[in-house]
Protein backbone atom coordinates (compact mmCIF):
# COMPACT_ATOMS: atom_id res chain seq x y z
CA UNK A 1 0.00 0.00 0.00
CA UNK A 2 1.05 3.67 -0.99
CA UNK A 3 2.19 6.02 1.76
CA UNK A 4 -0.40 8.07 1.21
CA UNK A 5 -3.57 5.99 0.73
CA UNK A 6 -2.35 4.41 4.17
CA UNK A 7 -2.33 8.07 5.50
CA UNK A 8 -5.86 8.55 4.22
CA UNK A 9 -7.39 5.40 5.62
CA UNK A 10 -6.24 6.19 9.16
CA UNK A 11 -5.91 9.69 9.66
CA UNK A 12 -9.14 10.39 11.60
CA UNK A 13 -8.47 7.36 13.42
CA UNK A 14 -5.27 9.15 14.89
CA UNK A 15 -6.56 12.37 14.93
CA UNK A 16 -9.51 10.98 17.37
CA UNK A 17 -6.51 8.96 19.08
CA UNK A 18 -4.59 12.28 20.17
CA UNK A 19 -7.79 13.63 20.91
CA UNK A 20 -8.43 10.91 23.50
CA UNK A 21 -4.40 11.33 24.85
CA UNK A 22 -5.09 15.24 25.17
CA UNK A 23 -8.43 14.23 27.30
CA UNK A 24 -6.06 11.70 29.43
CA UNK A 25 -3.38 13.90 29.62
CA UNK A 26 -5.38 16.76 31.26
CA UNK A 27 -6.63 13.96 33.77
CA UNK A 28 -10.47 14.12 32.13
CA UNK A 29 -10.80 10.85 30.74
CA UNK A 30 -13.83 10.87 28.26
CA UNK A 31 -16.55 8.12 28.07
CA UNK A 32 -14.89 6.51 25.43
CA UNK A 33 -12.05 5.99 27.31
CA UNK A 34 -13.01 2.44 27.79
CA UNK A 35 -11.78 1.47 24.17
CA UNK A 36 -8.33 3.33 24.77
CA UNK A 37 -6.41 0.17 24.74
CA UNK A 38 -7.96 -1.38 22.00
CA UNK A 39 -6.80 1.82 19.87
CA UNK A 40 -3.79 2.12 21.73
CA UNK A 41 -3.03 -1.34 20.05
CA UNK A 42 -4.42 -0.72 16.98
CA UNK A 43 -1.95 2.72 16.48
CA UNK A 44 1.08 0.43 17.48
CA UNK A 45 -0.02 -1.89 14.91
CA UNK A 46 0.12 1.05 12.34
CA UNK A 47 3.51 2.14 13.35
CA UNK A 48 4.86 -1.11 12.95
CA UNK A 49 3.57 -1.30 9.48
CA UNK A 50 4.76 2.24 8.93
CA UNK A 51 8.31 1.30 10.09
CA UNK A 52 8.20 -2.17 8.51
CA UNK A 53 7.24 -0.89 4.56
CA UNK A 54 9.34 2.35 4.81
CA UNK A 55 7.02 4.98 4.83
CA UNK A 56 8.84 8.61 5.47
CA UNK A 57 10.11 9.58 8.50
CA UNK A 58 8.00 12.25 8.91
CA UNK A 59 5.00 9.89 9.22
CA UNK A 60 6.88 7.48 11.59
CA UNK A 61 7.90 10.16 13.89
CA UNK A 62 4.02 11.18 14.39
CA UNK A 63 2.74 7.94 14.80
CA UNK A 64 5.81 7.33 17.41
CA UNK A 65 5.12 10.34 18.92
CA UNK A 66 1.30 9.35 19.76
CA UNK A 67 2.52 5.97 20.03
CA UNK A 68 4.60 7.76 23.17
CA UNK A 69 1.86 9.24 24.94
CA UNK A 70 -0.22 6.58 24.30
CA UNK A 71 2.27 4.23 26.33
CA UNK A 72 2.56 6.56 28.83
CA UNK A 73 -1.09 6.44 29.69
CA UNK A 74 -1.35 3.10 29.54
CA UNK A 75 1.69 1.83 31.46
CA UNK A 76 1.94 4.63 33.64
CA UNK A 77 2.81 3.85 37.20
CA UNK A 78 -0.65 4.52 39.21
CA UNK A 79 -0.29 5.81 42.84
CA UNK A 80 -3.52 6.84 44.79
CA UNK A 81 -0.95 8.39 47.06
CA UNK A 82 -3.58 8.47 49.93
CA UNK A 83 -4.29 5.31 50.58
CA UNK A 84 -1.12 3.98 49.51
CA UNK A 85 0.42 6.14 52.61
CA UNK A 86 -2.24 4.56 54.96
CA UNK A 87 -1.40 1.25 53.77
CA UNK A 88 2.38 1.98 53.97
CA UNK A 89 2.38 3.92 57.58
CA UNK A 90 -0.07 0.79 58.92
CA UNK A 91 1.53 -2.29 57.88
CA UNK A 92 4.21 -1.87 54.84
CA UNK A 93 6.77 0.33 56.60
CA UNK A 94 7.13 -1.94 59.73
CA UNK A 95 7.38 -4.77 57.33
CA UNK A 96 10.37 -3.64 55.17
CA UNK A 97 11.45 -3.08 58.47
CA UNK A 98 11.60 -6.35 58.79
CA UNK A 99 12.51 -7.68 55.86
CA UNK A 100 15.75 -5.18 55.78
CA UNK A 101 16.64 -6.93 59.49
CA UNK A 102 19.87 -7.28 58.31
CA UNK A 103 21.59 -3.84 57.32
CA UNK A 104 19.24 -2.15 60.13
CA UNK A 105 20.53 -4.20 62.47
CA UNK A 106 24.56 -3.22 61.17
CA UNK A 107 23.10 0.52 61.50
CA UNK A 108 21.61 0.07 64.98
CA UNK A 109 24.66 -1.78 66.30
CA UNK A 110 26.83 0.79 64.72
CA UNK A 111 24.93 4.25 66.07
CA UNK A 112 24.20 3.06 69.41
CA UNK A 113 27.48 1.12 69.71
CA UNK A 114 29.18 4.43 69.18
CA UNK A 115 26.92 6.28 71.39
CA UNK A 116 26.75 4.23 74.20
CA UNK A 117 30.68 3.87 73.95
CA UNK A 118 31.23 7.22 73.65
CA UNK A 119 28.83 8.00 76.39
CA UNK A 120 30.32 5.93 78.59
CA UNK A 121 34.27 7.03 77.83
CA UNK A 122 33.37 10.64 78.19
CA UNK A 123 31.24 9.82 81.57
CA UNK A 124 34.25 8.07 83.04
CA UNK A 125 37.17 10.33 81.38
CA UNK A 126 35.26 14.09 81.15
CA UNK A 127 38.22 15.70 79.02
CA UNK A 128 37.59 13.11 76.02
CA UNK A 129 34.56 15.44 75.05
CA UNK A 130 37.04 17.79 74.05
CA UNK A 131 38.41 15.40 71.37
CA UNK A 132 35.44 15.48 69.48
CA UNK A 133 33.64 18.97 70.57
CA UNK A 134 35.21 22.10 70.29
CA UNK A 135 35.15 24.63 73.47
CA UNK A 136 32.49 26.83 72.25
CA UNK A 137 30.11 23.78 71.17
CA UNK A 138 30.49 22.43 74.77
CA UNK A 139 29.58 25.61 75.81
CA UNK A 140 26.67 25.77 73.98
CA UNK A 141 25.31 22.68 75.40
CA UNK A 142 26.04 23.42 78.65
CA UNK A 143 23.86 26.64 78.62
CA UNK A 144 20.90 24.46 76.66
CA UNK A 145 20.38 22.70 79.36
CA UNK A 146 21.33 24.65 82.67
CA UNK A 147 19.07 23.61 85.01
CA UNK A 148 18.10 27.32 85.58
CA UNK A 149 16.64 28.00 82.20
CA UNK A 150 12.73 27.69 82.43
CA UNK A 151 12.15 26.14 78.72
CA UNK A 152 14.92 23.71 77.20
CA UNK A 153 16.17 23.04 73.88
CA UNK A 154 18.46 24.15 71.32
CA UNK A 155 16.64 27.80 72.03
CA UNK A 156 16.72 28.19 75.60
CA UNK A 157 14.75 30.80 76.66
CA UNK A 158 11.67 31.58 74.25
CA UNK A 159 8.64 32.95 74.18
CA UNK A 160 6.07 30.36 73.21
CA UNK A 161 5.20 31.66 69.74
CA UNK A 162 9.35 30.35 69.36
CA UNK A 163 7.81 27.02 69.39
CA UNK A 164 7.25 27.64 65.29
CA UNK A 165 10.56 28.41 65.55
CA UNK A 166 11.81 25.14 66.53
CA UNK A 167 9.70 23.04 65.15
CA UNK A 168 10.90 24.93 61.57
CA UNK A 169 14.90 24.71 62.71
CA UNK A 170 14.06 20.77 63.91
CA UNK A 171 12.43 19.84 60.63
CA UNK A 172 15.10 21.50 58.85
CA UNK A 173 17.94 20.19 60.51
CA UNK A 174 17.13 16.58 61.00
CA UNK A 175 16.12 15.78 57.49
CA UNK A 176 19.19 17.15 56.29
CA UNK A 177 21.18 14.62 58.58
CA UNK A 178 18.53 12.08 57.86
CA UNK A 179 19.02 12.40 54.15
CA UNK A 180 22.66 12.49 53.99
CA UNK A 181 22.49 10.02 55.86
CA UNK A 182 20.60 8.04 53.31
CA UNK A 183 22.72 9.71 50.20
CA UNK A 184 25.86 8.62 51.63
CA UNK A 185 25.31 5.23 51.00
CA UNK A 186 25.98 5.65 47.44
CA UNK A 187 29.64 6.15 48.05
CA UNK A 188 29.67 2.16 48.43
CA UNK A 189 28.18 2.72 51.74
CA UNK A 190 30.85 5.13 53.46
CA UNK A 191 29.19 7.89 53.77
CA UNK A 192 26.36 6.46 55.64
CA UNK A 193 29.40 4.36 57.70
CA UNK A 194 30.64 8.28 58.28
CA UNK A 195 27.54 9.95 59.32
CA UNK A 196 26.29 6.75 61.37
CA UNK A 197 29.57 7.08 63.30
CA UNK A 198 30.08 10.98 63.70
CA UNK A 199 26.23 11.47 64.92
CA UNK A 200 26.82 8.51 67.28
CA UNK A 201 29.69 9.57 68.80
CA UNK A 202 28.52 13.33 69.12
CA UNK A 203 25.19 12.49 70.71
CA UNK A 204 27.24 9.63 73.02
CA UNK A 205 29.71 12.81 73.97
CA UNK A 206 27.24 15.37 74.79
CA UNK A 207 24.70 12.87 76.69
CA UNK A 208 27.84 11.55 78.65
CA UNK A 209 29.11 15.18 79.08
CA UNK A 210 26.12 16.55 80.62
CA UNK A 211 25.50 13.87 82.69
CA UNK A 212 28.72 14.24 84.40
CA UNK A 213 28.62 17.68 85.40
CA UNK A 214 25.28 16.63 86.97
CA UNK A 215 22.85 18.03 84.48
CA UNK A 216 20.78 14.65 84.33
CA UNK A 217 17.28 16.29 85.23
CA UNK A 218 16.99 18.42 82.66
CA UNK A 219 19.26 16.84 79.69
CA UNK A 220 17.59 13.41 80.00
CA UNK A 221 13.84 14.37 80.38
CA UNK A 222 14.28 16.80 77.48
CA UNK A 223 15.91 13.79 74.98
CA UNK A 224 14.20 10.87 76.14
CA UNK A 225 10.84 11.72 74.42
CA UNK A 226 11.84 12.41 70.84
CA UNK A 227 14.64 10.21 71.14
CA UNK A 228 12.27 7.56 70.15
CA UNK A 229 11.88 8.67 67.03
CA UNK A 230 14.47 10.58 66.48
CA UNK A 231 17.36 8.01 66.79
CA UNK A 232 15.15 5.07 65.13
CA UNK A 233 14.86 7.01 62.23
CA UNK A 234 18.49 8.08 62.01
CA UNK A 235 19.15 4.19 62.12
CA UNK A 236 17.00 3.46 59.63
CA UNK A 237 18.35 6.76 57.13
CA UNK A 238 21.31 4.63 57.59
CA UNK A 239 20.42 1.51 57.15
CA UNK A 240 18.52 2.54 53.48
CA UNK A 241 22.28 3.76 52.81
CA UNK A 242 23.90 0.85 54.04
CA UNK A 243 21.72 -1.21 51.43
CA UNK A 244 22.28 1.01 48.22
CA UNK A 245 26.30 0.40 49.45
CA UNK A 246 25.94 -3.13 50.18
CA UNK A 247 23.86 -3.21 46.54
CA UNK A 248 27.26 -1.62 44.82
CA UNK A 249 29.99 -3.87 46.75
CA UNK A 250 27.90 -6.94 46.13
CA UNK A 251 26.18 -7.05 43.71
CA UNK A 252 25.26 -11.19 43.35
CA UNK A 253 24.57 -12.02 40.07
CA UNK A 254 22.90 -8.63 38.76
CA UNK A 255 25.11 -6.09 37.00
CA UNK A 256 25.94 -3.51 39.52
CA UNK A 257 23.67 -0.96 38.12
CA UNK A 258 20.43 -3.35 38.18
CA UNK A 259 21.21 -4.44 41.80
CA UNK A 260 21.78 -0.76 43.00
CA UNK A 261 18.33 0.11 41.10
CA UNK A 262 16.29 -2.78 42.58
CA UNK A 263 17.88 -1.65 46.10
CA UNK A 264 16.97 1.95 45.85
CA UNK A 265 14.03 1.09 45.10
CA UNK A 266 13.25 -0.17 48.70
CA UNK A 267 15.94 1.98 50.23
CA UNK A 268 13.38 5.19 49.51
CA UNK A 269 10.40 3.62 50.90
CA UNK A 270 12.69 3.09 54.13
CA UNK A 271 13.76 6.80 53.57
CA UNK A 272 9.59 7.76 52.76
CA UNK A 273 8.94 6.02 56.92
CA UNK A 274 11.75 8.20 57.97
CA UNK A 275 10.15 11.47 57.26
CA UNK A 276 7.50 10.27 59.16
CA UNK A 277 9.16 9.20 61.98
CA UNK A 278 11.31 12.67 61.66
CA UNK A 279 8.11 14.45 61.38
CA UNK A 280 6.22 13.06 64.79
CA UNK A 281 9.94 13.83 66.36
CA UNK A 282 9.92 17.23 65.38
CA UNK A 283 6.56 17.67 66.88
CA UNK A 284 7.60 16.09 70.35
CA UNK A 285 10.76 17.80 70.31
CA UNK A 286 8.98 21.72 70.36
CA UNK A 287 6.07 21.08 71.56
CA UNK A 288 6.19 18.61 74.46
CA UNK A 289 10.00 17.68 75.03
CA UNK A 290 10.79 21.72 75.80
CA UNK A 291 7.80 22.42 78.29
CA UNK A 292 9.39 22.12 81.98
CA UNK A 293 5.75 22.02 84.38
CA UNK A 294 5.29 18.26 83.49
CA UNK A 295 7.52 17.21 86.45
CA UNK A 296 10.80 14.82 85.52
CA UNK A 297 8.91 11.50 86.55
CA UNK A 298 6.42 12.44 83.76
CA UNK A 299 8.51 12.83 81.21
CA UNK A 300 10.40 9.58 81.97
CA UNK A 301 7.03 7.33 81.67
CA UNK A 302 5.88 9.28 78.74
CA UNK A 303 9.28 8.65 76.97
CA UNK A 304 9.55 4.99 78.10
CA UNK A 305 5.99 4.30 76.75
CA UNK A 306 7.26 6.39 73.42
CA UNK A 307 10.01 3.84 73.12
CA UNK A 308 7.53 0.58 73.87
CA UNK A 309 5.24 2.34 70.98
CA UNK A 310 8.05 2.28 68.85
CA UNK A 311 9.20 -0.79 69.09
CA UNK A 312 5.95 -2.43 69.21
CA UNK A 313 4.98 -0.86 65.93
CA UNK A 314 8.23 -2.31 64.34
CA UNK A 315 7.95 -5.93 65.97
CA UNK A 316 4.16 -6.05 65.72
CA UNK A 317 2.41 -3.63 63.51
CA UNK A 318 1.82 -5.22 59.88
CA UNK A 319 1.61 -8.73 60.73
CA UNK A 320 -1.37 -10.39 59.07
CA UNK A 321 -3.70 -12.24 61.34
CA UNK A 322 -4.68 -14.79 59.12
CA UNK A 323 -2.63 -16.58 56.69
CA UNK A 324 -2.23 -15.01 53.23
CA UNK A 325 -5.37 -16.20 50.93
CA UNK B 1 17.30 -5.53 -22.49
CA UNK B 2 19.21 -2.69 -20.18
CA UNK B 3 21.36 -4.69 -17.51
CA UNK B 4 20.00 -4.10 -14.09
CA UNK B 5 20.74 -0.71 -12.47
CA UNK B 6 23.23 -1.14 -9.46
CA UNK B 7 21.46 -0.98 -5.97
CA UNK B 8 23.41 1.50 -3.47
CA UNK B 9 25.62 -1.04 -1.33
CA UNK B 10 24.02 -2.47 1.53
CA UNK B 11 26.67 -0.73 3.67
CA UNK B 12 25.12 2.49 2.68
CA UNK B 13 22.16 2.98 5.09
CA UNK B 14 22.11 0.04 7.36
CA UNK B 15 25.31 0.99 9.48
CA UNK B 16 24.49 1.45 13.36
CA UNK B 17 23.10 5.26 13.38
CA UNK B 18 25.75 7.15 15.77
CA UNK B 19 22.94 9.41 17.66
CA UNK B 20 22.04 9.34 20.99
CA UNK B 21 18.66 7.43 20.58
CA UNK B 22 17.48 5.37 23.01
CA UNK B 23 15.24 2.29 22.33
CA UNK B 24 12.52 1.09 24.60
CA UNK B 25 10.61 -2.08 23.57
CA UNK B 26 7.64 -2.28 24.55
CA UNK B 27 5.11 -5.34 25.18
CA UNK B 28 3.39 -4.29 21.76
CA UNK B 29 6.38 -5.24 20.02
CA UNK B 30 7.27 -1.48 18.79
CA UNK B 31 10.12 0.04 19.61
CA UNK B 32 10.11 3.15 21.24
CA UNK B 33 12.38 6.59 20.74
CA UNK B 34 13.61 8.54 23.27
CA UNK B 35 15.94 11.07 22.96
CA UNK B 36 18.11 11.52 25.95
CA UNK B 37 18.93 14.98 26.83
CA UNK B 38 23.01 15.65 27.82
CA UNK B 39 24.90 17.65 30.33
CA UNK B 40 24.41 21.40 28.83
CA UNK B 41 20.93 21.48 28.45
CA UNK B 42 20.28 19.83 31.80
CA UNK B 43 23.00 22.14 33.37
CA UNK B 44 21.15 25.26 31.99
CA UNK B 45 17.86 23.70 33.32
CA UNK B 46 19.47 23.43 36.50
CA UNK B 47 20.54 26.91 36.82
CA UNK B 48 16.82 28.18 36.26
CA UNK B 49 15.65 26.30 38.88
CA UNK B 50 18.33 27.08 41.09
CA UNK B 51 17.72 31.16 40.33
CA UNK B 52 13.89 30.20 40.65
CA UNK B 53 14.49 28.71 43.92
CA UNK B 54 16.94 31.71 45.09
CA UNK B 55 14.19 33.89 44.26
CA UNK B 56 11.94 32.09 45.89
CA UNK B 57 13.89 32.08 49.44
CA UNK B 58 14.90 35.77 49.15
CA UNK B 59 11.44 37.11 48.59
CA UNK B 60 10.05 34.96 51.48
CA UNK B 61 13.04 36.06 53.84
CA UNK B 62 11.93 39.68 53.09
CA UNK B 63 8.26 39.01 53.42
CA UNK B 64 9.08 36.80 56.86
CA UNK B 65 11.57 38.45 58.06
CA UNK B 66 9.50 41.38 60.13
CA UNK B 67 7.32 38.28 62.17
CA UNK B 68 10.57 37.60 64.34
CA UNK B 69 10.24 34.16 65.44
CA UNK B 70 7.33 32.81 64.00
CA UNK B 71 8.37 34.34 60.52
CA UNK B 72 11.57 32.41 61.14
CA UNK B 73 9.89 29.25 62.03
CA UNK B 74 8.17 29.67 59.27
CA UNK B 75 11.17 30.70 56.74
CA UNK B 76 13.15 27.47 58.08
CA UNK B 77 10.01 25.33 57.12
CA UNK B 78 9.91 26.99 53.41
CA UNK B 79 13.31 26.34 53.07
CA UNK B 80 13.30 22.83 53.96
CA UNK B 81 10.22 22.48 51.42
CA UNK B 82 12.42 24.57 48.27
CA UNK B 83 15.78 22.39 49.14
CA UNK B 84 14.41 19.20 49.09
CA UNK B 85 10.85 18.93 47.64
CA UNK B 86 11.17 21.90 44.98
CA UNK B 87 12.00 18.74 42.12
CA UNK B 88 10.27 16.24 43.65
CA UNK B 89 6.85 18.35 43.73
CA UNK B 90 7.15 19.43 40.62
CA UNK B 91 8.47 16.66 38.88
CA UNK B 92 5.73 14.62 39.89
CA UNK B 93 2.63 16.75 39.52
CA UNK B 94 3.71 18.40 36.60
CA UNK B 95 4.57 15.39 34.01
CA UNK B 96 8.40 15.52 34.93
CA UNK B 97 9.30 18.75 34.48
CA UNK B 98 10.51 21.31 36.53
CA UNK B 99 10.03 25.28 35.43
CA UNK B 100 13.85 25.14 34.13
CA UNK B 101 13.25 21.60 32.44
CA UNK B 102 10.20 23.39 30.67
CA UNK B 103 12.36 25.66 29.51
CA UNK B 104 15.01 23.86 28.22
CA UNK B 105 12.23 21.23 26.55
CA UNK B 106 13.16 18.59 28.73
CA UNK B 107 11.36 16.28 30.98
CA UNK B 108 11.99 13.52 33.44
CA UNK B 109 10.58 9.65 32.61
CA UNK B 110 11.34 6.04 34.15
CA UNK B 111 13.74 3.93 31.89
CA UNK B 112 10.48 2.37 29.92
CA UNK B 113 9.31 5.84 28.87
CA UNK B 114 6.93 6.33 31.61
CA UNK B 115 5.72 8.94 33.49
CA UNK B 116 7.83 9.51 36.90
CA UNK B 117 6.61 8.62 39.94
CA UNK B 118 7.16 9.44 43.85
CA UNK B 119 9.37 6.72 44.95
CA UNK B 120 11.79 7.28 41.69
CA UNK B 121 11.59 11.27 41.91
CA UNK B 122 12.56 11.28 45.44
CA UNK B 123 15.19 8.84 44.78
CA UNK B 124 16.77 10.57 42.22
CA UNK B 125 16.68 14.07 43.96
CA UNK B 126 17.52 12.68 47.56
CA UNK B 127 20.67 11.30 46.23
CA UNK B 128 21.98 14.53 44.41
CA UNK B 129 23.51 15.07 47.40
CA UNK B 130 25.94 12.49 46.38
CA UNK B 131 26.09 13.76 42.90
CA UNK B 132 27.06 17.82 44.44
CA UNK B 133 30.44 15.51 45.77
CA UNK B 134 33.25 16.75 46.19
CA UNK B 135 32.26 19.75 45.01
CA UNK B 136 30.24 21.94 42.05
CA UNK B 137 28.70 18.22 40.80
CA UNK B 138 31.93 16.67 40.19
CA UNK B 139 30.50 13.22 40.26
CA UNK B 140 27.07 13.80 38.65
CA UNK B 141 28.97 15.74 35.73
CA UNK B 142 31.57 12.82 35.30
CA UNK B 143 29.00 9.82 35.15
CA UNK B 144 26.37 12.12 32.91
CA UNK B 145 29.22 12.18 30.56
CA UNK B 146 30.41 8.68 30.93
CA UNK B 147 26.91 7.50 30.42
CA UNK B 148 25.29 6.33 27.23
CA UNK B 149 21.82 8.14 27.78
CA UNK B 150 23.81 10.97 30.26
CA UNK B 151 22.41 9.59 33.50
CA UNK B 152 23.97 10.93 36.82
CA UNK B 153 24.59 9.22 39.87
CA UNK B 154 20.80 9.76 40.87
CA UNK B 155 19.28 8.57 37.49
CA UNK B 156 21.26 5.57 37.79
CA UNK B 157 19.74 4.94 41.34
CA UNK B 158 16.23 5.84 40.55
CA UNK B 159 16.13 4.10 36.93
CA UNK B 160 14.97 7.26 35.36
CA UNK B 161 16.35 9.35 32.22
CA UNK B 162 16.25 12.76 31.36
CA UNK B 163 15.25 13.44 27.69
CA UNK B 164 13.79 15.73 25.02
CA UNK B 165 9.83 16.65 25.30
CA UNK B 166 8.42 15.46 21.38
CA UNK B 167 7.29 18.22 19.72
CA UNK B 168 4.48 17.60 16.36
CA UNK B 169 6.74 18.16 13.44
CA UNK B 170 5.00 20.43 11.04
CA UNK B 171 4.05 18.70 8.04
CA UNK B 172 6.17 19.28 4.87
CA UNK B 173 4.84 19.15 1.56
CA UNK B 174 6.45 17.36 -1.41
CA UNK B 175 7.46 18.77 -4.56
CA UNK B 176 4.91 19.30 -7.47
CA UNK B 177 6.39 17.02 -9.80
CA UNK B 178 5.77 13.53 -11.92
CA UNK B 179 5.63 10.03 -10.38
CA UNK B 180 8.48 8.42 -11.96
CA UNK B 181 9.02 4.82 -11.84
CA UNK B 182 11.10 2.71 -9.49
CA UNK B 183 14.17 1.48 -11.17
CA UNK B 184 14.52 -1.49 -8.58
CA UNK B 185 12.41 -2.32 -5.24
CA UNK B 186 14.22 -0.82 -2.59
CA UNK B 187 14.42 -1.82 1.44
CA UNK B 188 12.37 0.22 3.74
CA UNK B 189 15.34 1.98 4.97
CA UNK B 190 16.23 3.18 1.39
CA UNK B 191 12.16 4.42 0.84
CA UNK B 192 12.94 6.23 4.15
CA UNK B 193 15.66 7.79 2.78
CA UNK B 194 14.63 8.72 -0.79
CA UNK B 195 11.50 9.98 1.09
CA UNK B 196 13.14 12.12 3.59
CA UNK B 197 15.34 13.70 1.16
CA UNK B 198 12.33 14.67 -0.32
CA UNK B 199 10.06 16.04 2.08
CA UNK B 200 13.30 17.73 3.42
CA UNK B 201 14.60 19.36 0.23
CA UNK B 202 12.72 22.79 0.92
CA UNK B 203 14.95 23.04 3.84
CA UNK B 204 18.26 22.86 1.74
CA UNK B 205 19.77 25.06 -0.05
CA UNK B 206 20.23 23.92 -4.11
CA UNK B 207 23.96 23.38 -3.97
CA UNK B 208 23.49 21.26 -1.19
CA UNK B 209 20.55 19.48 -2.79
CA UNK B 210 22.35 19.11 -6.24
CA UNK B 211 24.99 17.40 -4.06
CA UNK B 212 23.22 15.20 -2.37
CA UNK B 213 21.05 13.94 -5.18
CA UNK B 214 24.63 13.74 -7.19
CA UNK B 215 25.66 10.90 -4.79
CA UNK B 216 23.16 8.52 -6.75
CA UNK B 217 23.36 9.71 -10.11
CA UNK B 218 25.91 7.04 -11.18
CA UNK B 219 23.41 3.83 -9.64
CA UNK B 220 20.47 5.81 -11.01
CA UNK B 221 22.48 5.91 -14.61
CA UNK B 222 21.18 9.94 -14.73
CA UNK B 223 23.67 12.29 -15.41
CA UNK B 224 24.26 14.83 -12.36
CA UNK B 225 22.15 17.63 -13.21
CA UNK B 226 18.76 15.68 -13.27
CA UNK B 227 19.38 13.21 -10.46
CA UNK B 228 17.86 15.60 -8.14
CA UNK B 229 14.00 15.74 -10.36
CA UNK B 230 14.69 12.14 -10.61
CA UNK B 231 14.67 11.46 -6.83
CA UNK B 232 11.94 13.27 -6.48
CA UNK B 233 9.83 12.07 -8.70
CA UNK B 234 10.91 8.69 -7.46
CA UNK B 235 9.76 9.73 -3.67
CA UNK B 236 6.35 10.67 -5.50
CA UNK B 237 6.10 7.28 -6.72
CA UNK B 238 6.63 5.81 -3.08
CA UNK B 239 4.16 8.12 -1.90
CA UNK B 240 1.51 6.89 -4.01
CA UNK B 241 -1.15 9.30 -5.66
CA UNK B 242 -2.36 12.28 -3.01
Amino acid sequence: MKQNSFEHRHQAEWQDFARRLDALERGRPGADSRHFPAAYRRLCRHLALAEERGYSSRLVDQLQQLALRGHRQFYRHRNPLGARCLGFLLGGFPRLVREEWRPVLAASLLFYGCLLGMGLLVYLFPELVYSLLDPGQVAQMEAMYDPDASRLGRFGERSSAADWMMFGYYVMNNFGIAFQTFAGGLLFGLGSLFFLLINGLSIGAVAGHLSDIGYTGTFWPFVIGHGAFELTAITLAGAAGLKLGWALCAPGRLRRSEALRQAAERSVRLVAGVLFLLLIAAFVEAYWSSMTFPGAALKYTVGILLWLLVAAYFLLAGRPRHAPE
Amino acid sequence: MPAPLAKPSADTFRQPLLDTRHLVETPEGIDLVLHPAGLVPRALAFAVDLTIRGTILLLAFLALGPFGELGMGLASLLFFLVTWWYMVLFEVLNQGCTPGKQLLGLQVVHDDGTPVGWAASLTRNLLRVVDLLPFGYTLGILSCLAHPTFKRLGDLAAGTLVIYRERPQPRPSLPEIDAQPLPFAPQADERRALLAFAERQAGLSAGRRRELAGILAGPLRVPEEQAEARLLGIARELMGPP
